[in-house]
């Protein structure tokens, strides 16, 4: 298998976009502390007068702050959701101001463990402390704040971006007005964090990890990291779809060759997902980010009840789910909203039909993009947003 | 009438057992619509008479139809999913022409007389002269433009009549506080409601419970 970088670096002045730099220190759910750290972002559209029309957009394990229209910096190819983002489109920026920010532990200008620990001038490395969901979006209030803006419209994200989302809506109800947990679930599943562990051994397991000590040898654990993704990407699909796009097809040949290159098409495009992914991800940072997905459990965090973690809430919730996504199926998001039924909160919740599974909601699919449209379009009604 | 976008032209369209319902509802409720369809009654309830209006639809299609209206409504089923609402909930949980499709229609009752301060529940009246006379003299389940399925695919499984329920009522303990049959279109006969004229000639019934105090 080739690789073609070494380590993901990007030079901050070749990065569009904003970064916030916060010196006071961040109290994480660890008990650690994280002593000044940079949040890196990017908006879309403009912020009205009574900056009332902000979204937040969060972005899922994989993704970053270029969700939107403009080419990402070293991939060259449009955001991970310019089919939604966009004049005119369901999340229109001639009405709305977007905002998406990298997640701390990332590794596209947010603090993470390839930056440099100001303790002993070396970058973080496995001394980069755990971080959670929580820490997350801990990092993201000081953002909003920092812009001015005491209740966002709506807070959006699907997979780990709806973990966000609901830990947004839960720690800060009266700062959310909408919350749009997409293809998520209020906990990670034993099958979750089965995955999840499967990518770090994988990352773990090249010699070229170096215990996470890599940044200064020249080499990381590409190999490793690339199988972590061909394995996640697996669980982004769903069965029917994989074996409508390869089948049983072979890769540029008319018979097999009984040996071990890439006979199929379906190994041949992981090989090629795996690849394209070390270019613009650093294998730290998925240990991380994995791990802040497995912590989560927002029933946990209040004493063991799901509706508890919602009790009085003044936000409106719109959960969707997809029916051929395995990895959060639709009983997970029913689960949220059982919970916000016991507290008779604003819910409302729809399951799209399609066989794309969990990646379902970041490609074209008209019904959840109708329903998504439908939804902020009666929350403006009731915010008195008007139209463009 | 003025269309916001939220419904406000379903007003001509608005079957008339569900006009009945929304002139029962005060401005300003907390609602409950089971089994809501494609939302006309939230979307009235919604824009006339500014209600914190919820619905719950068992069909895919139709949740997503009121979502994209910009109306609060969950996919769930009146048999399964009722039990996840606190009690007093609702100031009204309504029920229109969906009893029937129930599969345990009293447990269903006993949780809208729960959840909300008030129930409203319209439904078929299988004693109605058309069904009597179809039973009489075909000798076949009776097909009416009002239930138009036949025995094999509908999914009407517990019939009643306007009497059943009122025995229904007392036997749970609940308080009838209005009770009303109706014809096809919803127009209130002045009949007793207990009576066996009415229950002759109603093609529907709406009544409006509340649990004893």
């Amino acid at each position: 298998m080739s690789v073609s970088s070494p380590i993901v670096d990007i030079a901050s002045h070749r990065r569009p976009g904003h970064t916030l730099t916060v010196a006071e220190p961040l109290s994480l759910d660890s008990g650690a502390s994280l002593g000044g750290y940079t949040v890196a972002y990017q908006t879309y559209g403009t912020l009205n007068a009574a900056r009332s029309n902000a979204i937040l957009i969060c972005h899922a394990l994989t993704g970053d702050q270029y969700a939107g229209p403009g080419a990402h910096p070293i991939t060259g190819k449009e955001g991970w959701w310019n089919t939604v983002i966009g004049p005119g489109k369901v999340l229109d920026t001639d009405r709305y101001f977007l905002i998406c920010a990298n997640v701390l532990g990332g590794c596209m200008g947010s603090t993470g463990p390839k930056d440099i620990d100001p303790a002993t001038g070396k970058p973080w490395g496995l001394a980069f402390p755990v971080i959670t969901i929580g820490d997350m979006v801990r990092a993201q209030v000081k953002l909003i704040d920092h812009l001015g803006i005491t209740e966002l419209f709506a807070v959006i994200g699907g997979s780990m971006g709806a973990m966000q989302v609901l830990e947004w809506a839960v720690s800060h109800p009266a700062r959310v007005f909408a919350a749009v947990p997409i293809a998520g679930a209020a906990r990670h599943s034993a099958q979750n964090i089965a995955f999840h562990e499967v990518g770090r051994q994988a990352i773990m397991a090249d010699p070229d990890w170096q215990h996470g000590d890599y940044y200064a040898s020249g080499r990381g654990p590409e190999r490793g990291l690339s199988v972590a993704r061909m394995a996640a990407h697996i669980t982004y699909l769903s069965e029917p779809a994989l074996h409508r796009k390869f089948g049983r097809n072979l890769q540029d040949r008319r018979e097999v060759t009984y040996g071990f290159d890439a006979d199929f098409q379906v190994e041949s495009y992981l090989r090629h997902q795996g690849n394209i992914f070390v270019d613009r991800f650093d294998a730290n940072s998925y240990l991380y980010i994995t791990r802040a997905c497995d912590y989560f459990d927002l029933a946990a965090e209040h004493g063991g009840s799901l509706p508890n973690a919602f009790r009085g809430t003044p936000t409106r919730f719109c959960v969707i789910s997809f029916t051929s996504d395995w990895l959060y199926p639709t009983r997970e998001s029913r689960a949220i909203v059982q919970a916000l039924n016991a507290v008779t909160a604003n819910v409302s919740f729809v399951e799209v039909a399609t066989d794309k599974g969990h990646d379902a909601f970041l490609l074209e699919e008209p019904e959840f993009f109708a329903t998504l449209r439908g939804f902020l379009d009666g929350c403006a009604r009731h915010r008195g947003l008007t139209s463009p | 009438m003025k269309d916001d976008g939220n419904g406000g032209a379903a007003l001509a369209h608005l079957r008339g057992d569900l006009l009945l319902a929304a002139d029962t509802i005060e401005s300003g409720s907390r609602v409950l619509d089971v089994g809501c369809g494609e939302g006309e009654l939230l979307a009235y309830l919604t824009q006339w008479k500014n209600v914190d209006a919820r619905g719950m639809e068992i069909s895919q299609s139709g949740v997503n139809a009121c979502v994209r209206r910009g109306l609060s409504v969950i996919q769930g089923d009146a048999d399964h999913d009722l039990q996840d609402y606190p009690s007093d909930a609702f100031d009204y949980v309504v029920l229109s022409q969906t009893l029937q499709a129930t599969r345990r229609p009293r447990t269903v009752l006993e949780h809208m007389v729960r959840i909300g301060r008030r129930a409203i529940v319209s439904f078929p009246n299988f004693a109605h002269w058309r069904m009597r006379i179809g039973l009489l003299t075909g000798g076949r389940m009776p097909i009416t433009p009002f239930l138009g399925h036949s025995w094999y695919d509908t999914p009407n499984i517990h019939f009643c009549t306007v009497l059943d329920f009122g025995d229904l009522c007392d036997e749970m303990g609940v308080v009838i506080e209005r009770s009303l049959t109706l014809d096809r279109h919803g127009r209130p006969f002045r009949l007793n409601p207990r009576a066996g004229l009415a229950n002759l000639l109603a093609e529907q019934a709406l009544f409006v419970l509340r649990r004893k105090e």
